[in-house]
């Protein structure tokens, strides 16, 4: 359900790494609970970024919800495609619908997150599903 | 009923607040009145007022003529009684008129995207500010002198808490236009707003071209203000502004000693995620009708709550369709002959007058005279109100008075007013 | 089966500029009595506009058809029943849009003397006594636009207090089931928001308050009788913990269809509140405004009040603008006077004996409903409730309907839907509230309603899920309207 190469926050973001580069996205679950997403608001590439603190927001027609970075770093590159297909989010959170990339400035970090199965685990318990 | 509830006695329904909170005795208040009482009561303080006085007070609130088809329209009971269209499906008439709203106000003020109304001018302004903040990133603003004075309080009331330092630019004393020598002291690069109105205060039209080129060269954004709503059938409107916050009232809302009023904010696509209020979008339904909705909502305070762009909630919808009505009626060559008649009734007046300022001016100007009071009080004697003093608002120009002229102005009444000048 | 209503043919109406066409009009002025003067010449070529492109030109026939067509669109008040929780959505008497119309009234000038604005100063002042005898709060102001706009002027008002004390302090704390005006006024007058949550009875929990009220909290904003509908019971303690540590309590006056008459926020410990004319006092919705937020307040907090303020001076009505404390201004000129003569209107035709029947009728008319209710959808909270009620969508949400849905079906019954979702607390909330101005019939009319929507929901789910279905707009797609921002109209290019 969960792809196992991620890494996983309580505030339902996942991180994909790639050397010093992590890319960032909310989850699936995330997504549902949203419903149909309407705009994303990201931040500018080059922005500072830190770990737990909000970094952008995705709005619903009835909700918004922040997005907390999983990481600390830099911004490197958003992704622009969301901005005139903001659906794609919902279409492929793991995938197409990612929302930034960033240089990690603290690779450690990424020991803090959650495997895929224990994400699984955190939003059953959250939800009772 | 009380039976279908299991209690004796409608007092059983509140038995269970504590005895302390309770009123122990019937309001303070008298015994209800009839309709006949009642229409009684407030035409008595009706007469007690200034029905039958011609007037020539403008300074932010003006008089034009009340077309009766606007009555009629918001007289409606689907318009009057009506809720806040959230049930768009049940809603149509509201959104589609706020969605025609919208669109006269951007072909009226050159703008791209406007909201469905604020609750006035004066608020509409600090509201463009606190824009202007979250789009530059900056904080200070500065404001012209001669933007009508209670704006600016209540911009400096909003200010107070939002960190926003608001600096004010003076006036040219002989044009009574907005010193640009003074604007380009005063601005740097921490200045997210300039913001001027037109025509200002004095009446005086403002030369928007170049407050907009100094700020944009600072990196700043333009906010243009308006209360004379009638001024936009010959002005051009303010293209080079990135915000537009202005008072509808000329257009068919009542004066009604100051309220409730609609006022405008309107602004570029590019800004239109930043805006405050209610806007109005067009969508389809599920058979592929055109149909119309609230949209962008998650800006607003049912939403984002403490991080809502701001904390209204009602718009002005009925006084907006007021607007809208008398839009309507008078259309694009109507606003025109409109204006043009203001301007020709109050430059005929003007010319009989010594004026304070050069500049260029619409349907309001500033006369000199050292005996304001004095005038005032011989034209009250004819059944006319004159013009305002200005020393309370600007100490340097005691021996003023601000006049206003509009199509509703008669010939003999403003040959009274000349002969009281002399 | 649906008893209410049967469909109706409304006719099609285009928009102003698709019906527009050059030379139409709609209106005539009279020929000019003094000499035309040249725009170009008399304000500079540069300032002179060529035209208004595309403003619509269309005649007073078309005009006229054009508005009575689009009304015939919306649901109102005079129509029906609109269950709409803390709007207070009840008639709005016709007397009120006569008297607000009287000509020395309606054409009064802010700025004229005062010597002939004494009969409009008289009917500020009289509603001023009577909003005051109501709240049982010692001053009034008038000025605020909107209840929004009177929470605004509130909280800067118990911040200029403490700001004289020597320190505003940090945070508002908030009920979680508190409307989203509470914490957007907040960060607007410069203030941090702590939620106070509400315990399983539906009450703030007075230990957590206890806790959470420290020299940092300004003040508690809180609505009584809250959301649900359900009466603060321990509202005494609740002043006394916020007053022992300097604290103000701000009542937010939303719900004060339910106290009228009966109780009075400055008895039990408000310092500061608002009202909304345009609920409790039946000023017209208007289809979204305007309203108008009076703000009443205790004697420590009227050296803060707006400026001017209608002061007596001698045997006349003054305003007085030597405030030396007062917060300002929260707009320009006196308020929304035209919606003052209307309350003033109600409160005159109730009188003290009328508005408290009100407010029982009104609290009897939603426990009826609650009752009739109950067997059917799920109540979360057991307290009393006094002038609303909030049930979920629980049993249904097995079925796979939603709240958003029953109230799409309550439309094709003939109604305006409760509020939905709201509040946050109660997940699928139905909020009901049906004023005094309801009659058994139409009540009745209502819970069968919902009724036969509970039935349907277990046998034909589809047809409650795809409604309405009888209305001139199917349900309309508000993902594609806010991805895809249309908001004005453009001519074909």
């Amino acid at each position: 359900m969960y792809p196992q190469d991620l890494h996983y926050t309580k505030q339902h973001e996942w991180v994909r790494l790639a050397g010093d580069i992590g890319v960032i996205g909310i989850t699936d679950y995330a997504q549902q609970e949203l419903g149909d997403v309407v705009y994303v608001d990201l931040p500018r590439v080059g922005t500072k970024v830190e770990r737990g603190k909000t970094m952008g927001s995705v709005e619903s027609v009835k909700a918004v919800s922040d997005i907390y970075s999983p990481v600390s770093g830099e911004v490197i590159e958003i992704n622009d495609a969301l901005a005139t297909a903001p659906e794609k989010l919902n279409e492929s959170p793991h995938g197409d619908g990612w929302l930034v990339k960033i240089r990690l400035s603290a690779a450690d970090e990424i020991q803090g997150l959650l495997s895929a199965s224990d994400y699984e685990k955190y939003v059953a318990e959250e939800t009772g599903h | 009923m009380l039976q279908a509830l299991g209690v004796g006695s409608l007092e059983d329904l509140f038995a269970h607040l504590p005895q302390e909170v309770r009123l122990n005795r019937p309001l303070n208040i008298p015994r209800g009145k009839s309709e006949y009482e009642i229409v009684d009561y407030f035409q008595a303080r009706g007469d007690e007022c200034a029905g039958g006085y011609d007037s020539f007070l403008g300074a932010g609130v003006y008089r034009h003529y009340r077309p009766v088809l606007v009555d009629t329209v918001v007289a409606r009971s689907e318009f009057l009684t009506s809720y806040t269209p959230y049930q768009a499906e049940i809603s149509q008439g509201t959104l589609t008129t706020i969605f025609e709203f919208q669109t006269m106000i951007c072909q009226l003020t050159g703008m791209e995207v406007a909201n469905a109304s604020m609750y006035d001018g004066s608020t509409a302004v600090p509201e463009a500010a606190l824009m202007a903040m979250r789009l530059t990133g900056r904080s200070r603003i500065l404001v012209a002198r001669t933007v009508h004075p209670e704006y600016r309080e209540v911009l400096a009331t909003y200010a107070r808490h939002q960190g926003m330092p608001v600096l004010e630019i003076d006036y040219a004393r002989a044009s009574g236009a907005l010193d640009a020598t003074d604007l380009e002291k005063k601005i740097d690069d921490q200045t997210a707003a300039v913001i001027i109105q037109s025509p200002n205060f004095f009446g005086i039209v403002e030369d928007v071209r170049t407050a907009a080129e100094i700020a944009h060269r600072h990196g700043a954004l333009l906010i243009f203000v308006f209360s004379e709503a009638v001024s936009l059938g010959v002005l051009e409107p303010p293209r080079d502004a990135d915000i537009v916050a202005g008072e509808l009232q000329s257009f068919a809302i009542s004066p009604s000693y100051g309220g409730p009023f609609a006022g405008i904010l309107a602004t570029k696509e590019k800004f239109m995620r930043q805006m405050p209020g209610r806007i109005v979008g067009e969508t389809k339904d599920t058979r592929g009708n055109r149909a119309f909705c609230l949209t962008l909502a998650a800006r607003e305070q049912h939403i984002r709550r403490e991080r809502a762009t701001s904390n209204i909630c009602t718009n002005q919808a009925l006084v907006a369709l007021m607007a809208t009505v008398f839009m309507t009626v008078y259309g694009k060559q109507g606003l025109r002959e409109l204006a043009e008649q203001n301007l020709a009734k109050a430059h005929y007046l003007a010319g009989k007058l010594p004026l304070r300022f050069t500049g260029p001016y619409f349907n309001e100007f500033v006369v000199s005279t050292n005996a304001p009071e004095a005038i005032n009080k011989s034209l009250l004697e004819k059944k006319i109100i004159g013009g305002l003093r200005l020393d309370r608002y600007y100490p340097e120009l005691e021996n003023t008075l601000l006049l206003c002229a509009t199509e509703m102005s008669r010939r003999e009444n403003m040959d009274l007013v000349a002969e009281a000048f002399q | 089966m649906i008893r209410k209503v049967r469909p109706h043919v409304n006719q099609n109406e285009p928009l102003l500029f698709e019906r527009s066409s050059p030379g139409k009009r709609g209106y005539q002025l009279p020929p000019l009595d003094v000499p035309p003067v040249d725009p170009s010449t008399a304000l500079g070529a540069q300032n002179t506009r060529a035209e208004i492109a595309d403003f619509p030109e269309v005649s007073e026939v078309e005009a006229i058809r054009h508005f009575t067509r689009l009304s015939t669109h919306n649901y109102a008040i005079d129509l029906g029943l609109y269950p709409l929780g803390s709007c207070t959505m009840k008639y709005n008497p016709r007397v009120n849009e006569h008297v607000a119309r009287i000509e020395g009234l309606a054409w009064a000038h802010p700025y004229q003397p005062e010597s002939l604005s004494q009969g409009i100063m008289e009917i500020m002042a009289t509603l001023e006594q009577m909003l005051a005898e109501i709240t049982g709060m010692d001053a009034v102001t008038l000025q605020p636009a909107a209840g929004a706009h009177g929470e605004f002027t509130g909280i800067l008002m118990v911040r200029a207090l403490l700001e004289s004390q020597g320190h505003p302090r940090k945070k508002l704390l908030i009920p979680d089931s508190a409307h989203g005006t509470n914490p957007a006024t907040a960060s607007m007058a410069g203030y941090a928001v702590e939620n106070i949550k509400s315990n399983a009875l539906g009450m703030i929990d007075v230990d957590a308050l206890e806790r959470a009220v420290d020299e940092d909290v300004a003040a508690l904003m809180l609505t009584n009788p809250n959301t649900l509908g359900i009466f603060e019971e321990h509202i005494t303690r609740i002043a006394e913990i916020l007053h022992a540590k300097g604290a103000q309590l701000y009542v937010d006056g939303a719900n004060m269809n339910a106290l009228v008459g009966i109780a009075r926020p400055g008895d039990f410990g408000a310092d500061v509140m608002h009202l909304n004319l345009h609920k409790t006092f039946s000023t017209p919705h208007g289809g979204g405004g305007p309203g108008s937020g009076p703000v009443a307040v205790k004697r420590h907090l009227t050296p803060f009040l707006p400026k001017p303020r209608l002061s007596r001076v001698e045997t006349r009505w003054s305003w007085n603008y030597d405030l030396p404390q007062s917060i300002g201004r929260v707009r320009a000129f006196y308020g929304n006077v035209g919606m003052h003569i209307r309350a003033l209107a109600y409160i005159m035709a109730h009188g003290g004996d009328g508005l408290r029947n009100a407010t029982l009728d009104a609290v009897l008319n939603s426990n009826y409903l609650r009752v009739l209710l109950a067997p059917y959808y799920d109540l979360p909270h057991q307290s009393p409730t006094l002038h609303e009620c909030v049930f979920s969508d629980a049993r249904q949400a097995k079925r796979g309907v939603r709240t958003g849905d029953i109230a799409k079906r309550l439309i094709d019954y003939g109604f305006h839907p409760y509020t939905v979702s709201f509040p946050l607390i109660v997940p699928g909330a139905m909020m009901i509230e049906p004023t005094e101005t309801e009659g058994k019939a139409e009540l009745d009319l209502f819970v069968d309603a919902l009724i036969s929507i509970a039935r349907e929901i277990e046998e034909t789910p589809d047809l409650v899920l795809t409604a309405p279905h009888d209305t001139r707009t199917s349900r309309v797609d508000e993902v594609a309207a806010a991805r895809k921002p249309v908001l004005r109209w453009k001519p074909a290019k």
